[in-house]
């Protein structure tokens, strides 16, 4: 199939409209302004839905409604939008409603800035709203990745009855690149969704609920949740190594910053330094295991993440390497991006300290 | 000869409401309006959050529990996937004039499909007897121990007239039951509302009067008549759109 060139926020709408995705709620925020604009286009044209809602509070229930009654909805926003979503994402979470939000990261705290960042790894990865829960959280390095994750979430949120999150910064949103385009799905082979709040007709009636007022009660339901956020984590954890098998500094980094990263590595090892890196993909569940195995090769001498934030990812880093081998961090914020010679610097670095402190 | 029987579009759970309260008269005239159009098999009820939270054990039928206020989102997002349903809101004072005022506005303004019951007791019942954005001058409430001051707590708001300044509602009506008389007119506003829903002509609205003895602290008999000599004045009954009739 031929590829087209296209934006990452229109990739990330055709990767959801081609997974059946017929519902779309959003509201304006810079920088994902056109993902609600291609949906406004693109979901009358195929029999789907577009509201611009009033706020992103309204968008996120919406979504709720439009999932829960069993059709693949989308929202998407940026962080201080996201934040505002958090409330919904809870209760959607606790109803088990799948359903996918789309988080083009601008640089915080606050109202922050509108250049690329990735400040929201933890609230992402670690729930975000109230109470015990978990997204999937998918982490798209390039155009193509923005289409196939996004495709991708609807199949993962529908078969655990999780929402998923496609956590991108506002570079991967901005930037054009070719795209091969998954053909359409059909929409009858999705499987069928017998909790969905449809309208019965003579069925047993069905309730969508996030109340559980009795201990009892709501602590098995919040156990079942953990067992299936379990299961995700035995069955979809994903990462891309490049170059550590004989590396001796393991560099890591996701979405725009893998890139820049990969290309350190190369100037790494052109100056003879056996670099490599580990680019995670599913940012929750965390691929432990990659950076577990790489911690456990003898050539590993240290691990170095890199983000768009001050330090966020890279707990998650040391929690897999588990004491194994030292992890240092270099991380830019406000909307600033490393230039390949900071992080091959860093890496330099890095390096030398985990020698020192042998 | 015809018997009286319980609706079956109310489930066999016994109803949490305090004694006197009229939230279950509300119930039953949505349940009995659902059932009398046949409708009960397309219909998907969002519950509110406050003394309604429940309302998804008692409508038998496919329910959905909001957040806060949020219920006119998520009945947008229901109706507009599956347009061929009837979708009602069941929402108290607080959560659809206070936290949910953004989303009760735009569903309004926007002129959904829906069908919104709105129970106007003057007070949160489940919190314990705060203020609510429609407690009356002087009402006595937790939040506001020596009555609503509106140099301190502003004046309660008219949802109904509020409304009516948009341009997409269908049918606004607000009705009480604090009588025989006015439950059976309530009956008919609700039960028209849901025609007109079904019958697709857009976005409807019936605010009803409700009692609230427990936080009103008044025997139940009390409460009715406060509700009729009262809370009527602030909130008159009446028509304010139907479209049906040329009243815009």
């Amino acid at each position: 199939m031929s590829k087209i060139l296209l934006h990452g926020t229109e990739a990330i709408c055709e990767g959801a409209i081609r997974n059946g995705c017929r519902a779309f709620f959003g509201y304006p925020i810079t920088p994902q302004n056109e993902v609600p604009e291609y949906m406004s286009v693109k979901m009358p044209q195929i029999g789907g839905v577009f509201v611009q809602a009033e706020s992103e509070v309204a968008a996120i229930n919406m979504v709720y409604g439009a999932a829960g009654a069993g059709i693949r909805a989308m929202t998407s926003s940026s962080s201080p939008g996201v934040s505002l979503k958090q409330e919904g994402i809870s209760y959607i979470a606790c109803a088990r409603i799948p359903c996918v939000i789309v988080n083009i990261m601008r640089a915080g705290p606050g109202l922050g800035g509108i250049q690329p960042a990735q400040g929201d790894y933890f609230q992402a990865t670690k729930g975000g709203g109230h109470g015990d829960y978990h997204l999937i959280v998918l982490a798209p390095s390039s155009v193509q990745e923005a289409c196939d994750y996004t495709y991708r979430a609807f199949d993962l949120a529908d078969r655990y009855r999780v929402p998923a999150m496609i956590l991108a910064d506002g570079m991967i949103g901005q930037l054009m690149e070719p795209v091969e385009l998954p053909p359409m799905r059909d929409l009858k082979e999705i499987p069928e969704k017998d909790w969905a709040t449809s309208g019965h007709y003579g069925a047993a009636r069905r309730v969508l609920n996030s109340l559980i007022i009795q201990p009892d009660e709501l602590e098995p339901h919040v156990n079942e949740m953990q067992r299936t956020y379990e299961e995700i984590y035995r069955n979809e954890r994903r990462a891309v190594e490049y170059c550590t098998e004989d590396a001796e500094i393991v560099l890591t980094a996701y979405g725009t910053v893998a890139r820049i990263v990969k290309s350190a590595v190369n100037e790494l090892r052109k100056q003879g330094v056996k670099a490599g890196c580990v680019r995670p993909i599913t940012l929750y569940p965390f691929p432990d295991d990659t950076y577990a195995a790489c911690a456990a090769r003898p050539n590993t001498k240290a691990f170095l993440s890199v983000e768009l934030s001050l330090g966020q990812m890279v707990e998650d880093v040391k929690l897999a390497v588990n004491g194994k081998k030292p992890v240092y961090f270099y991380g830019r914020t406000g909307g600033n991006v490393p230039e390949e010679s900071e992080i091959v610097a860093a890496a330099k670095k890095a390096l030398a300290q985990a020698e020192a402190e042998k | 000869m015809k018997v009286f029987q319980k609706t079956k579009m109310l489930t066999d759970a016994h109803l949490h409401y305090c004694p006197g309260c009229t939230h279950g008269i509300v119930h039953r005239l949505v349940a009995e309006s659902i059932e009398e159009l046949g409708l009960q098999e397309k219909s998907i009820g969002i519950a509110p959050v406050g003394c309604a939270v429940f309302a998804y054990d008692y409508f038998n039928c496919d329910m959905q529990e909001a957040a806060h206020g949020r219920a006119p989102a998520v009945a947008t997002g229901i109706k507009r996937c599956l347009p061929d349903r009837l979708v009602f809101v069941y929402q108290g004072d607080g959560d659809l004039a206070s936290i949910g005022m953004a989303e009760t506005v735009h569903a309004a303004a926007r002129g959904e499909k829906i069908t919104i019951i709105f129970i106007n007791n003057s007070i949160y019942g489940m919190t314990g007897g705060q203020m609510a954005p429609t407690t009356l001058i002087g009402q006595k409430a937790t939040t506001c121990q020596n009555g609503r001051d509106p140099a301190v707590n502003g004046y309660p708001i008219r949802v109904c007239e509020l409304l009516a300044t948009l341009d997409a509602p269908y049918y606004i009506e607000r009705v009480s039951t604090h009588d025989v008389k006015h439950v059976l007119a309530a009956k008919k506003a609700i039960k028209k509302a849901l025609q007109f829903q079904a019958e697709g002509r857009g976005y409807t609205f019936v605010e009803v009067l409700v009692s609230c003895p427990t936080n009103w602290h008044m025997r139940p008999v009390d409460a009715l008549r406060f509700m009729g000599e009262e809370c009527t004045k602030t909130f008159p009954l009446g028509v304010f759109r139907d479209k049906s009739e040329g009243k815009q």
